[in-house]
Order: C-alpha cells, then structure tokens, then sequence
C-alpha cells in the first residue's frame, strides 16, 4: 500500500501532464496495437488505455495497482502507435517513464532482482564480459556438449519457447575473434563519406557475422570506417525495462566515445540501439552539461541502409539466385528511426529477388527485446500472427533489421517447421548479392 | 451500485472472464473520443451472444441499472462516456460478419465487426458498402448504427442510415426484436430500423444488422481546385450540383485550416488561397472522365485560381493528403481539440464559413473549418487548453453562437457527430420543446425506467453546458 503511495507521487513529480493531455482519445492508435489485437480488442491493453491509466494515477482517480501495471508490462513498446497519432503523442517516452518509476518502486522477488541486477550491471555494459559469455556459448556449442544436451534431451526442463531458442542461436565467433576487432577501416573504393560504426554489444558478439558484413559493405560504397573502442551498449535493454539512470551513464559513456570523431555520420545496424540512441537527446533532456552535446550526436546517427542508399549502393545492378523474398519492419527503425524504405529499395534492387510485401509488415513480430523471455504467452501468439503473414507470401528468405527481430523469425521459422525458410539481416543478403555478382563477373573477365 | 448478488448474476450469465469490475478495467470503458468526459462505470460485461444480452438487460431493468453499449469509443459527443455509471457492454465476443449474401446484395454481422473489415470483406466479392466516418480503420458497426455515422462518401451515397436493413435489437426489458428484412419494400408497421439507427443506445442494444450493398464502382478520379475567395469555392460547389453531378467527394479546407495544414505536411500548399476543395467522382470511366472536365470546367469558370486532375493513383492520394492530415496538424497545435459538426444547407456553405470566422474574431479564439462541403456538414475545429478555463469558455460561447448560426441558417447542431451528452443542451434550439416531447415520449415508452445510455440525447436543463471533471 505505501509503495503505491510512493509510485502514485513519483507519478505526480515525473509523469509529462502535457504529453498524457495530448492524448485526445480518438483511438487512431488501436487497431495498430498489437497487444490490444491480440488481447480481444482489449482496451487496458491498448495506448490509449495505458495513457488513460496513466493521467488517472497522476490525477488521482485509481491507485497504480496489479492491473495498472500489468497494463504497462504488456506493452510491447513498438511504438507503432506514434507514427498514426493525430496529435504526435510520444507514447514510447510516457512509458518509459512510467516503467522507471513502478521498477525503481517495485520489491521485485529475489530471483528476478538477481537476473535483473546480472544482465543490466554486471553484463550488457561491459564489453569484455559480453564476449566471454559468447565464448561460453561457443564452447557449449563446439565442444559436442550442444550434441549432448540436446541427444539426452536435458533442454526439456526450459519452458518450450526457451528451449526453442537456444536451438536458433547462431553459430558464435571464438573468444579469439571477438578481441581481433578492427578500429579503422578504409574505403575500397573512392572515398565518399567518413563514418563512424556502433558496434553494439549483442551485435559485437553473438552476431559478429552481421557487424562484418555491414562494415564490409560500407567500404565497398565508399566508406572509411572509425569503430571507437570506448563506446559502450547503447542502453535501450536498461531504458525499455525501467533503469534510466543506468541508460544514462551509457549515453553519457557513448557521446564522449564518439563526439570527437569528425564523420558524416554515426552508423547502426540494430533498430533497437538505433532508436535508442536516436533518442539521448530526450534521455539526457533535463541534463545541462549533456542536452546540447546529445543534440549533436543524435544529428549524426543513421541506419545502415538509409546511408547505402544515400551512396548509390542500390543502383550496382546486384543479382542473387531466384528467391521470393519478404522483409518484416524492426518497429524501432520504422517507427522511431523513420527508416521503411530504403531496407526495402535496397531488397528490391537485387535481380534475382522477387519482393513481396507482406500484411502487417510493419507490425511487431513479438521478440521486442527481452519481451519474448518474460511475456512467452503474448509474445508466441504476435509471432503466429507474423508467421501467418509470411506463410501468404510465399517467401523462402526473411530479411529484418535488427538482431532481435532475426532471432524471433526464425523462431517462428522453427515453430512452423518450415524446413525452406531463412531468416537474414539485410546485410547478410546484401553482402551475399556482392558476391554472389562477383563470382558471375569473374569468369566474364577471364574470356572478355 | 451493483450488489453483490446481482454481480453473481450477471457472472452466471456471461462467465467471470466476461465481467470486469477491477478499477483499472472500469477506468478504461470510462470515456470516449470526445475531450473533457469522463465518467467510471460500475462495471464492463462482454456478452458471448444476444440470449446473454437479452439476460444481462433484465437483470438491467429490474435493478435500474444503466446500460452503456459501447464499440471502440470513438465518438465525438460523449455518447459512450457512462455518466451515470452502470455497466458498460462491449462486443469483443460478438463481431463476426454472418453472411454475405450475393443474390440480395445484403451483408449480415454482429455490432462488433469493425467498419473497415466489413468494408474489405465485401470488396473482396466486388461488392460496395459506403459510408466510410473517418474512424472507419477503429469503430465499429454497432458504433456506426447507434450514431448514425456519415462520412466523406455521404454526399453521393449516403449514410449509415442508407445502407440499414434490418436490425435485431434487445430492448430495456429483454424482449428481443426484429425489425426490417432483405427487402425493397416493407411497409408492414411503423418504420423502426430507422428508428434505432441513430438513436445512440437511449432504445435498446442493436445485437445483429444486416445491411445493404451496391456493385463497386468501377473507377475513381480525384482533384484539387484553389480559390482566392470563399464565394467562388461555395459558388463552385453549388454549380457543380445545379449541373447535375453528384461527385463522390466534395470537400473543402478554409484558409486557417490550410495554413496550419501547410505548415506541418509542406507540400507546396499555398497559403494564400483562402479555400480548397477536394473533389472526386467514382463510377463508369466514360461518365467519370466525362464528370471530372466538367466539374474542371466549372470550378474555372467559378474563378478557381488552380485546379489539379491526377493523373495516378500516388497523385490523388497526394491531393487526398491535405484534407486527410486536417486533423493531424490541428491536433498538433494544442493539447485539446474540440471539433464540432454544424450542418447546413449546401447553399448556405459561405455564410456559414464567413459566420464562423467572425465568431472566431469575436471571442478571440482560432476556429478552423474544414468539412464535406457537398453535403453542407462542415467541422469547425477548435485547438485549446482544458486547463485554460477562460479560453474554454470563450470556446464554449463561440460553438454556442455556431449552433444558433447554424440553425438560423436552415442547418443544425449536428450532421454526424450525435447529440450525446456534449450536445443535448442545444438540441431543443433545434427540434423545439415539441419536438423534444415527441421523442421523451418514444423513449418513455420503450424504456420506462430510463436504464438505456441515460443522461443522453436529453438534457435535463437547455443551453447550459455540462462540463465533467476539471
């Protein structure tokens, strides 16, 4: 009770009244919601329900109780709701808020303190012990004891969907590799642009192969590359999940990384970090020593395809083998980032591939961070949804944008068994054409 | 207040799954899309089936307690907001398109299908149903009837009202009824589909319809003509009908809307003109090409300064741009939006315009107006502050004399947005105290005991605004 008390002012003190009297209830945001799709058109489980829930707490209407907070834990935060929102409410900012103040507030029980405390102090913001739990993974995965564990069927004892995950983890660099980074790299062609790459800590690790390939395709569009040592994880798994204050030192960590580098731009290839880090500018917003110097780095931050673009990289005339290919939205580079288009000009650049949009591209596929681990339920019935989708189009190859999103597809991928379906980063696929183009030229080149 | 016993009964009847009384999942059903309403129900009740709503008004009735129908709450007059408490049923359970019957061309669903799947669905056989409110993507049809929704197809087509053949309907006591049929003619008794349509839940719960449909259309045009005074666009939109077209869409933007819309979409609007009108024309493509040089022509010879045909289907969607992001980009101005629907006779178009700009400089408060100028239902926009208490009067005042303007003018207080809570003090200026006798006395006599959406359509004192909570 006096920790509802407690919540219910922090509410009062914190709460944007201006953003939450924004909200002028039109409902716009409802059939875009898809919690409150799935839910049965539940309103509690729409943004205009958790907006209401939210302005009745600041005014003192209810208490922030169980069903408040399970309204706001639902969330997935894909924020699809802003983009068609009559009047521009900042709905992903109010729920950060909102979850910052219940989390800071909540006795959570102690196994969840332990995991909680574990992944957002002791790992996600250290760059070293990211790479050794990596090279954890890949001794289990390369040392036979994966072979093992899954022959006597020891993964039975996880919750199906986390056992389904462990099975669509990708192939992990060695420990070796993982401290082997580059931090410069040049153009290969004429150099058209500097740029300076986000590395991220998942993206630097479990997917090594997606920061590869992108930084190899920024050299080929004529890009001299800077990867900063200092930088750090972005902050958006802490943000997302109620722990401002530590995305904050991240950010503050980050900006200093990169603010004295001079480059056109500041390069991502996750639209989760993407959008987060697209937003310090509000996160450091109350901070006078950091809003304009968060100002400054926002203005440089740019997905990974919206600069091939810019480039020129999709008029090479690149070929693949025949494919139906689909591409789902990573909610954060679509709905924050803004990027939708140029993922998909990139794709359908490539002779070879049919594109084919499918229904509800743009909604969320489910994983959504840590979402998938801790809302299973709601998580696996989005990704049926999604799954549903890209079964109509027919599509062998699924490109997202981001790693979450990947891991998620093919999860679904698994779900469904559908033995012939991929799921890629763009970049994989992209980087795959380039060669794919350069093998067809060789031969050429040798009779010519 | 609902005891405990009569909560155990409503459980019996839809299962605990179905009744909500959490304070959470009250606060959510306890308003709608009109600003500065707000009311908590008692309790929210998703019925499986009409049996069960039959059951859950009995209950109703018998006990006093009120009954809010609701869709998705989109409404703009406070019809939904349970001002008086009570239950609020929703029709989660209940929203499956029945049949679509090909040979009667009529299309049959319960109250809670949403208007654009029912559109899709019947598209997808090549069939048409109009009216498209701008909530379409979000309310329901069981929204729509109880409101009676227009939209932009409404001066070609119609509105809801059109298209509505037959209803089931419980009323206050739990008898089930059924009015209308798959019929052209049907003069067996008093007409009460029409009745229902539009009556804002006050006479019963509409629990299944079946509703008309037309062939499609086979082709679409769209254009934009620019004026330099409000005369020539009201005289453009008079000419184009006395030469006998009916366009699809005959829409218009006023200066101050077009400024602001300018402002946040810039697309090379220009702001100068001081009105828009967006029209388009469905139909046969020979009578459509035919209809758009026309309608070209007329708007030239009316001093139109611009006038845009597109060429393709990105084109017109490009024009459709300033009309649609209207909304948005007065949305974006302030936090609160009030956005009234004062009809008129299309003839009437300017004056009402004109007389709208000088209320606006009389209270000195921004009053945009765009709207469906075929039809003469225009949407004076308001962007202000509920926490500026003297603007909001001065708002209130101006809407008040808009209402009077509008009716002295021939028009009336609403053309689409329903009278509900938000507009029942004025709704005598319009109808008179006859008039509102007339309609108490159908009320009365359908429910007695005035459980059904209470508090609405009739306010219990005129002209006086209700404003709820701060």
């Amino acid at each position: 009770m006096k920790n509802e008390q407690l919540i219910q002012q922090q509410f009062q003190a914190r709460m944007n009244e201006d953003e939450l009297l924004n909200c002028m209830r039109c409902g716009f945001c409802l059939p875009t919601c898809p919690t409150y799709m799935e839910s049965g058109f539940q309103e509690s489980h729409s943004p205009r329900g958790r907006i209401a829930l939210m302005k009745a707490v600041v005014d003192g209407l209810i208490e922030p109780d169980e069903d408040v907070e399970r309204s706001l834990q639902l969330c997935l935060g894909c924020r699809a709701c802003e983009p068609v929102c009559p009047s521009g409410v900042r709905y992903g900012h109010l729920l950060e808020e909102a979850r910052d103040i219940i989390a800071q507030h909540k006795r959570y029980p102690w196994f969840v303190r332990l995991v909680r405390h574990v992944v957002f102090k002791q790992l996600f913001p250290h760059p070293k012990r990211m790479r050794m739990v990596t090279a954890l993974i890949g001794v289990y995965q390369r040392s036979g004891l994966q072979t093992l564990v899954r022959k006597l069927g020891l993964l039975r004892v996880l919750p199906n969907h986390l056992a389904m995950m462990e099975n669509v983890l990708p192939n992990v660099p060695t420990w070796k590799q993982m401290n082997e980074r580059p931090t410069h790299i040049e153009a290969e062609t004429k150099r058209k642009k500097r740029v300076a790459f986000f590395s991220g800590c998942l993206m630097d690790t479990m997917f090594m192969d997606i920061n590869d390939a992108t930084m190899k395709l920024l050299q080929l569009a004529g890009c001299d590359i800077v990867i900063p040592q200092a930088q750090t994880c972005c902050g958006a798994l802490h943000g997302h999940s109620g722990e401002k204050a530590d995305a904050k030192t991240l950010a503050k960590q980050n900006i200093e990384a990169f603010e004295r580098l001079d480059v056109d731009y500041i390069v991502t290839n996750a639209g989760g970090c993407g959008a987060f880090l697209i937003e310090y500018d509000h996160l450091l917003k109350d901070d006078p020593i950091w809003a304009e110097r968060a100002k400054s780095f926002v203005a440089k931050i740019k997905d990974v395809s919206v600069i091939l673009v810019e480039l020129g990289f999709h008029l090479e005339g690149w070929r693949l083998p025949e494919q139906i290919v689909t591409y789902q939205d990573s909610c954060h580079l679509r709905n924050v980032m803004k990027t939708a288009n140029e993922p998909r000009l990139l794709l359908q650049s490539i002779s070879g591939v049919e594109f084919r949009e499918m229904k509800d591209a743009d909604r969320c596929c489910g994983s959504a961070g840590i979402y998938n681990i801790i809302e299973p339920d709601m998580s696996m019935q989005v990704l049926d949804y999604k799954m549903a989708q890209v079964k109509q189009t027919k599509a062998t190859t699924i490109v997202t944008a981001n790693p979450g999103c990947l891991l998620q597809m093919k999860l679904g991928i698994e779900r469904e068994g559908l033995t012939n379906v991929r799921a890629v980063h763009l970049v994989e696929l992209l980087l795959e054409a380039v060669e794919a183009t350069k093998e067809a030229n060789e031969p050429m080149k040798q009779t010519g | 207040m609902i005891t405990e016993q009569v909560k155990r009964q409503f459980i019996q009847i839809v299962g605990a799954q179905n009744y909500d009384d959490s304070k959470a999942g009250r606060l959510v059903y306890s308003y709608d899309a009109t600003p500065n309403f707000q009311s908590l129900p008692d309790a929210v009740i998703a019925p499986r089936n009409t049996k069960e709503v039959s059951e859950i008004a009995k209950i109703c009735n018998e006990h006093r307690i009120p009954i809010v129908p609701r869709g998705s709450g989109t409404n703009l007059c406070a019809g939904t907001c349970p001002t008086e408490g009570g239950i609020v049923i929703i029709f989660k359970h209940m929203n499956r398109i029945l049949e679509i019957d090909e040979e009667n061309l009529t299309v049959t669903v319960q109250p809670g299908v949403i208007t654009l799947d029912l559109i899709q669905a019947v598209e997808a056989k090549g069939l048409f149903y109009p009216p498209d409110p701008s909530s379409m993507k979000i309310s329901t049809i069981g929204g729509n009837i109880n409101e009676n929704s227009g939209g932009l197809r409404g001066l070609k087509y119609g509105v809801t009202r059109d298209y509505v053949m037959a209803l089931e309907v419980v009323l206050a006591n739990g008898d089930i009824i059924r009015t209308g049929g798959k019929l052209a003619k049907d003069v067996a008794g008093y007409d009460l589909t029409r009745l229902f349509v539009g009556s804002e839940g006050t006479l019963g719960i509409v629990t299944e319809a079946t509703l008309k449909l037309i062939p499609m259309p086979e082709t679409k045009k769209t254009m934009l003509a620019l004026y330099e005074d409000l005369e020539a666009a009201a005289r453009s939109v008079s000419a184009i009908i006395a030469n006998k077209i009916i366009p699809t869409t005959l829409e218009f933007l006023d200066q101050p809307t077009l400024q602001v819309v300018e402002s946040f979409v810039n697309i090379g609007l220009p702001t100068d003109v001081k009105a828009v009108l967006l029209i388009e024309q469905d139909g046969p493509k020979e009578v459509v090409e035919r209809d758009m040089e026309a309608m070209a022509r007329i708007c030239r010879e009316q001093h139109a300064i611009s006038v845009q045909v597109a060429q393709t289907e990105e084109e017109a969607n490009n024009l459709r741009t300033a009309r649609r992001s209207a909304l948005s980009a007065l949305a974006r101005l302030k936090p609160t939006t009030i956005l009234e629907d004062a009809t008129v006779p299309r003839s009437q178009i300017a004056n009402m315009v004109k007389a709208i700009n000088d209320i606006a400089k009389k209270y000195n408060v921004n009053i945009c107006t765009f709207g469906h100028a075929g039809d003469g239902n225009l949407h004076p926009t308001c962007p202000t502050d509920v926490r500026d208490k003297d603007e909001l009067h001065r708002v209130e005042q101006a809407f008040e004399d808009i209402f009077a303007k509008a009716i002295e003018l021939g028009g009336t207080i609403t053309g689409e947005h329903g009278v509900g809570v938000m507009k029942a003090p004025y709704l005598e200026w319009k109808l008179g105290k006859e008039g509102i006798a007339a309609m108490q006395a159908i009320k009365r006599a359908l429910d007695p005991n005035n459980i059904m959406n209470p508090g609405k359509v009739f306010a219990k004192s005129t002209r006086k605004r209700v404003v709820m909570t701060r």
